[in-house]
């Protein structure tokens, strides 16, 4: 029950005349929280009012705190009628209940009005006491800190990842009740901004009450959505990543910043220079305190044998790509159809000739068995796996195919497992297994792990299902939708298992919806994670900094199949990796995480788009519902097949951040895939596409050579643009066990049968393997021209929408984050698919040439993390969103890798001491990056090993420990001189924190008050390094307007609305004392318009962190945190 | 098949100074979609003309919704809704205030009323300088006027920190408010050889000189309206052309100090009552309203056109002007130094300036 709040209205400036007789205001506020309300004097007669009002005191449950925001309302006062609203502002508080993030809430607000937009600014200041309540049944979660950042936060170390949470709220939309009709479209705005701003915070005190029971202390990996379902209500909904994280040395900056960012200079000088001490204090330390704590996952199998779970009934084998992708090579088409409305399906073919073919070549290989990364090979069509479409009516069908399926899965596993390990280890992975079965959903929203945390990577694991909606009777239970999410989730586990993995990585969870019809889709990377982490919680961010490190030596593990190769999930090819010759690699790896810090590429990454529109018949109900569910596995298994082509179009061999979108409107699917191709150096090289007529008569050859010549010509090009040149291993020599003779790949069109040709045909040349293209059709040739379209981006330009490119190390300081909407409207009515295609990828690529074109003076540059967004707002309409952050490099080391990566190694390998250090040295990165005649499986050699990697471990420890001291010696002055300032500033101003603070940022930008915030949605800010996390930023704005004319028409609407959005993000980062948001991401952007009524509306919500960072240079990091913002920002300032 | 709505928002404003100056002279989107193809962009970074329109469009959008900031500077450096870097901030505000030459000569010294403004069409025609352009421009002139009329203190120092401008342009500024108040007349044929940093320059003077600021400096209105005062005791000046000996005292003196250092001495000589009368005379008449908006006109007729009919050089009208000033002092008779050299002072350097093809 206890907290005290406390508001202050200090200043108003740039109020609007709201009097055109005085063309001034009268304006007054009122501060309300609850159902408390507040008001201030009335300040007669400025458009800068100073009402400098006292403390208003609100006493409320922590529960409310929680939950409600703070709102401020400024009004005009009005003798003789009703006051009128200015605008409003409102506040989350949530940031000031947590001891580690902001104090005190003070600066600017841009005063927000849902019908005009922001109009003028006020000076708030808030501050929260809170007394701590210890009573178990609480229903608060104070203090537990949210993270949107998809991995361990910057100067935090994990303690322990406790694994996945989730919550969903529902509720009426404000819009959609019978009040509606007689209140005003403002009130209207500003019931459903409050209610969701209430329901969000809800949402986040019933996940921190989750987390808390779990033991833990913080959400990473936050992920907030909402469903506007119309009628059937307003769902809100959030998953993440539960964990106990630490402040890293005890806050002290200058040493988060030596576990951060190894490289940076001071760090590295520690490094150099000798020392004696042995130990390595702060590593030691980890270690540790991170033993204590029982962890649930304790047993996990350990990387290298660990088996396809025993029973699992893997329905699926989303191979690569997200979703379904069912193997329908072996199946006839026809059961597709059947199955996939029926049931939604999983069709997995274990018997299929294909897998046994590619087993059979390889001997010995069984013993490596662990291995295994993904997937998704191209010999056999991709398997439309996933989909589930049961709409309402549609039982649900979890169990289905189980006894299909069990033909397949287990037992391989147990045979090549014995074989290596020998008893212990199938009992640890008994252990391991049960473990895990004792864990509802394995799954974590993180999207990049420390080095060694992933063992293997076994590839997309998807699902959908398409639901009808209806009214939501009880708000209280929302147990509809929780069902819905349930079963995907279910589906997404046991897919993950059918690939033999134990966990799902890089997990996200999105829907469409169009009137009652909604797609739920879910999609991650199924993958084997490290024991050790899991257990000892050694997550730790300082020593995993992978983004900057070196990958040396290079690992490979995670690339390793994690699925027994006998029993493969999905036919596969699979090679001796091409970087440790010893485990098996498939020959293509799809992923929806972040390129692991310790991978070794070839060349540079870009980033592929899939983009496909299908035309559907208006229908209602359960008919439509049955219709998109019939269409999805074509869809996917379309956009599967472009993401190949277009991979090997471009020499790659894997896709990061794999993310796949299906939208659905009243007469279109529409679906966007997007990724980032890179060439893992441990995979074997795709080999060309080659082009082939169905029948000879079909086409001239002409033709096709001309075609098949542009592909080359394509292709070499490409390699030579993206610096792909992998050196040539002789593979014989190597000595490598055995690449299969001949590998063939097909791909097929998901036109052309045949599939059962496979095995005969016979098309690649040389050893490579070869993709063959089939021309059937018209419909064939223009897929192919639509490859070709692709235009690469200009020179100077990279782009991917991963959190950084691979192969670029050297980010200099430029930043741009941008926002792009884009909305089409379809005119002709008579759209074939083809021309609807065109239209859809012409749109998205001359978004990204418009990107680089605006961007130009950023070159030499590279677009990260680009997020596409697609909807069908209405019949006609296709709209396109794409929020990303442009940083430039220095394009003159691009070649070169940073220097130094101090610590990394020898923490994360060697320190800790491994119980199961046999079982990962089998297969384990460790391991791999040794020469093959090491012998895995023994203790001993897996410690020699990883100190053979890093030459000198004694020495290095001692180095690391001076240099620790030194960093410590270092904080330790500093704190005290920030003690100094700070005492000394306050004594010279007698105004509150708050205000003080504002003047001295007012100063430090001579005579400019605003504070530079930069954002970003990538987790870091290069150059800098972020030395405190605020708190998250999580809203909800609506804005309408009647007259868009007046506006400058839609565009002029929403190019004001979104600028209005930043700067209102901005000005709450700079009030909670920030300069930077990272992780910055823009959910929803919902977009409606009328343009006979002369009205529009548009929805946005945003999130990321407030963060404070300091440029990378600054060797005195003062944990005085308003300072050094200040510092930063205004260096910053310039830089921008 | 059209794109219906196109937007590009960046965290940091995206300008494009290129852009911004098409926009500030106000050309449509097509035009300067027109222009910038021609510049040769497009080849810079492989875009069509698809990339330039929209690129055209954000650009001009980011433009209109900053110009209501742009009408008063200093908002736009603590405004929250666009981030830009103060650098930025300088130059979109300099640009915006700057203004045509050719557009300036044609307004200045004109009432800033509606009914100059409907005459902009035509001096957009004359000028070939967009009617939108020099709608922005009169509407800055009118804006600073507006501003500064009832401020007290330094004409250039008010606009300077009011619209946060440069030194030039907070000059210039001046000048053109200096002008616009007094009406002086600018417009005339003889006239038309003046440029506007001519008259800049006089009004510069002028302002230093001859206004109440130049005595007291917290006088509101000091810079923008003449010294009355001033002006009366310039009619004692006349003395030096009512009185013949005094007139013909003073001629000698020039013409000794001139004699041999000039080709044209003997113009000088034979015109040295006319010239002087043509001074004095001005200086007497300031006091009317009416002939201090003659004062250009005057200083042309009465004193410029005649010595350049007689060629003379600059360095002539340099060395006469010195010496005629000078040997002032030396009359015996003549009172009024302070004056004469409050009066000379602006005139020596404004002749100097004026005199030119």
């Amino acid at each position: 029950m206890p907290g005290k709040l406390k508001a202050k209205i200090v200043a108003g400036r740039h109020l609007p005349v709201m009097d055109r007789a005085s063309d001034l205001t009268d304006a007054f506020v009122e501060v309300k929280f609850g159902n408390t309300t507040f008001k201030t004097d009335v300040f007669p007669k400025s458009l800068n009012p100073q009402w400098n009002s006292e403390w208003f005191k609100f006493e409320v449950d922590d529960e409310d705190l929680q939950d409600e925001p703070l709102q401020v309302t400024v009004l005009d006062h009005d003798t003789y009628s009703a006051n009128d609203a200015i605008g409003k502002v409102y506040i989350d508080i949530d940031p000031l209940l947590c001891t580690e993030a902001a104090s005190v809430i003070s600066g600017w607000f841009p005063i927000y009005d849902t019908i005009h937009g922001i109009r003028g600014e006020i000076n708030v200041l808030v501050k929260v006491e809170l007394f701590n309540d210890l009573n178990r049944f609480r229903q608060s979660s104070c203090g537990v800190k949210f993270f949107c950042t998809t991995s361990i936060p910057r100067c935090y170390r994990a303690a322990m990842v406790h694994g996945f949470v989730e919550e969903l709220v529902v509720n009426e939309d404000p819009e959609y009740q019978w009040i509606d009709r007689i209140r005003t479209p403002r009130a209207s705005n500003e019931a459903r901004q409050r209610l969701i701003s209430l329901m969000s915070g809800e949402l986040q005190r019933k996940i921190g009450l989750k987390v808390l029971e779990m033991g833990g202390n913080a959400v990473v990996g936050y992920l907030q959505c909402f469903d506007l379902e119309g009628e059937s209500g307003l769902v809100v909904r959030a998953i993440g990543t539960a964990c106990t994280l630490d402040k890293l040395s005890s806050g002290s900056a200058p040493n988060t910043n030596t576990h951060t960012h190894p490289n940076t200079a001071p760090a590295s000088n520690a490094c150099n220079s000798p020392s004696k001490d042995g130990k390595e204090p702060v590593f030691g330390e980890d270690l540790l305190s991170s033993s204590g704590p029982p962890t649930p996952f304790r047993a996990l199998p350990t990387s290298s044998s660990s088996p396809p779970p025993p029973f699992s009934p893997s329905k699926p084998c989303s191979r690569q790509s997200s979703s379904s992708d069912t193997d329908l090579s072996l199946t006839p088409k026809t059961e597709v159809s059947q199955s996939v409305r029926r049931r939604p399906g999983i069709f997995l073919c274990p018997s299929s000739p294909a897998l046994s073919t590619c087993t059979l070549p390889l001997p010995g290989s069984g013993s490596v068995s662990c291995v295994k990364g993904s997937v998704l090979t191209a010999t056999t069509p991709p398997p439309l796996s996933t989909i589930r479409s049961d709409s309402a009516l549609l039982e649900k069908n979890l169990s289905f195919s189980e006894d299909l399926l069990l033909a397949a899965p287990g037992m391989g596993s147990g045979g090549s497992v014995g074989k290596e390990a020998g008893p212990l280890k199938t009992l640890l992975r008994q252990q391991t297994q049960t473990a895990l079965e004792q864990r509802e959903f394995p799954f974590f929203t993180l999207t990049s792990f420390p080095p060694g945390f992933l063992v293997h990577v076994g590839g997309v694991v998807s699902a959908r299902s398409v639901k009808l909606l209806d009214r939501i009777h009880n708000p209280d239970e929302p147990e509809t939708r929780d069902a819905w999410w349930e079963e995907i989730r279910q589906e997404i586990k046991s897919h993950a298992k059918a690939l033999g993995c134990h966990a799902v990585v890089g997990y996200s969870e999105s829907t469409s919806i169009c009137e009652e019809v909604c797609i739920l889709s879910a999609s991650g990377t199924a993958s084997i994670l490290n024991p050790r982490f899991m257990r000892e919680g050694c997550l730790d961010i300082g020593i995993a900094d992978h983004r900057f490190e070196e990958p040396s030596p290079p690992s490979c593990g995670f690339c390793h199949i994690p699925y027994d190769e006998l029993n493969m999930p999905f036919p596969a090819q699979l090679t001796y990796c091409y970087h440790c010759r010893r485990q098996k690699v498939p020959d293509v790896l799809f992923t929806t995480i972040d390129l692991p810090s310790e991978a070794s590429v070839t060349g540079k990454g870009c980033l592929i788009q899939a983009r496909l529109c299908r035309l559907k018949k208006k229908a209602q109900g359960e008919v439509n519902a049955t219709a998109i569910s019939n269409m999805l596995p074509f869809m996917e298994y379309e956009l599967h097949t472009q993401l190949m082509n277009k991979l090997k179009l471009r020499s790659m061999n894997a896709l990061f951040g794999l993310h796949i979108q299906i939208s659905v409107g009243e007469n279109m699917l529409l679906g966007l895939a997007s990724a980032t191709g890179v060439y893992l150096t441990a995979l074997p090289a795709p080999g060309g596409i080659q082009i082939a007529g169905k029948t000879p008569g079909d086409l001239s050859n002409d033709h096709i050579s001309t075609i098949q010549k542009r592909i080359n010509d394509t292709i070499a090009k490409n390699k030579e643009l993206y610096q792909i040149n992998p050196p040539e291993l002789n593979e014989e020599l190597v000595g490598s066990p055995i690449p299969e003779p001949r590998h063939r790949s097909r791909l097929f069109r998901s036109h052309s049968e045949s599939s059962d040709e496979v095995s005969e045909l016979d098309l690649s040349h040389g050893k490579k393997d070869a993709f063959v293209l089939e021309i059937d059709d018209t419909d064939a040739v223009e897929d192919i021209h639509s490859l070709l379209i692709d235009a690469p981006p200009p020179s100077g330009f990279y782009s991917c929408n991963t959190e950084v490119m691979p192969g670029i190390n050297t980010w200099t300081s430029g930043v741009q984050m941008f926002t792009s909407v884009r909305v089409f409207r379809l005119s002709n009515a008579n759209l074939t698919n083809q021309g609807l295609n065109k239209i859809f990828t012409d749109l998205c690529e001359n978004l990204l040439k418009s990107f680089y074109f605006k961007l130009r003076s950023m070159i030499p540059c590279c677009l990260c993390h680009l997020n596409f967004t697609v909807a069908v707002p209405e019949d006609e309409l296709i709209q396109v969103a794409v929020t990303a952050v442009a940083m430039t490099f220095d394009k003159d080391q691009t070649q070169e890798k940073p220097a130094e990566k101090p610590i990394t190694k020898g923490s994360g390998d060697t320190e800790e001491q491994l119980q199961f250090s046999m079982e990962l040295c089998a297969d384990s990165s460790l391991a791999n990056s040794q020469p093959p005649s090491k012998i895995s499986g023994v203790p001993e050699s897996s410690n020699i090993s990883s100190r053979a990697a890093s030459v000198d471990y004694g020495s290095f420890a001692d180095r690391c420990s001076t240099w620790l001291e030194l960093l410590r010696l270092k904080a330790h002055t500093i704190r005290r001189g920030s003690v100094k300032t700070i005492s000394s500033l306050e004594r010279s101003s007698p105004l509150p924190d708050g205000r003080s603070r504002s003047l001295r940022s007012t100063r430090s930008f001579g005579g400019t008050s605003v504070t530079v915030v930069k954002m970003t949605p990538l987790s870091f800010l290069p150059g800098t390094r972020i030395i405190k996390y605020l708190g998250i930023i999580n809203m909800f704005f609506i804005r309408e307007t009647t007259s868009l004319r007046e506006e400058g028409g839609v565009s002029g609407f929403l190019h004001s609305f979104i600028a209005e959005v930043f700067a209102m993000v901005r000005a709450h980062v700079a009030a909670l004392g920030g300069n930077a948001v990272v992780s910055y991401s823009m959910k929803e952007c919902v977009f409606m318009e009328n343009p006979n009524k002369n009205q529009a509306q548009c929805l946005i919500n945003v999130s990321g962190d407030a963060v404070i960072c300091v440029r990378e240079s600054d060797p005195e990091a003062t944990p005085s945190m308003t300072n050094s913002a200040q510092s930063c920002s205004s260096e910053t300032d310039t830089a921008t | 098949m059209a794109v219906e709505l196109d937007v590009f928002v960046g965290n940091t404003t995206i300008m494009d100074e290129e852009v911004y100056k098409l926009w500030l002279d106000g050309y449509t989107v097509n035009d300067a979609v027109k222009v910038r193809m021609e510049g040769g962009v497009m080849e810079e970074c492989e875009a069509s003309a698809d990339v330039l329109l929209s690129d055209t469009m954000d650009q001009y959008r980011t433009f209109q919704m900053c110009e209501r900031l742009l009408h008063s500077p200093a908002k736009l450096a603590n405004q929250l809704l666009f981030q830009i870097t103060p650098h930025r901030q300088a130059v979109l505000i300099e640009r915006y205030y700057a203004f045509d030459d050719a557009f300036v000569r044609e307004v200045l010294g004109k009432k800033l009323s509606k009914g100059t403004k409907k005459d902009l069409d035509d001096i957009s025609a004359k000028t070939s300088v967009t009617l939108k352009s020099c709608r922005r421009q009169f509407d800055n002139f009118k804006r600073v006027f507006k501003v500064v009329e009832e401020l007290k203190g330094p004409l250039v120092e008010n606009i300077r920190q009011h619209f946060l401008l440069s030194d030039k342009l907070g000059r210039d500024y001046a000048a053109i408010v200096f002008f616009a108040n007094n009406r002086f007349e600018t417009g005339k044929r003889k006239l038309q050889y003046l440029t506007f940093q001519d008259f800049a320059f006089c009004a510069g003077q002028l302002i230093n000189n001859w206004t109440v600021g130049a005595v007291d400096h917290m006088v509101e209105d000091m810079d923008v309206d003449l010294d009355k005062e001033f002006l009366q005791e310039l009619k004692e000046l006349k003395i030096l052309i009512t009185d013949k000996d005094l007139l013909d005292q003073h001629k000698s003196l020039v013409c000794t100090a001139l004699r041999g250092k000039t080709k044209a001495f003997n113009e000088m000589e034979a015109n040295f009552k006319n010239l002087s009368r043509g001074l004095v005379n001005i200086a007497a008449k300031l006091t009317n309203t009416k002939d201090v908006r003659d004062f250009f006109i005057d200083l042309v007729e009465k004193f410029i056109e005649p010595c350049r009919s007689d060629r003379w050089t600059a360095a002539d009208m340099r060395l006469y002007l010195t010496h005629y000033t000078n040997s002032a002092h030396i009359l015996d008779t003549f009172k009024h130094q302070v004056v004469w050299d409050r009066y000379m002072g602006v005139i020596k350097s404004c002749i100097f300036k004026m005199y030119h093809d």
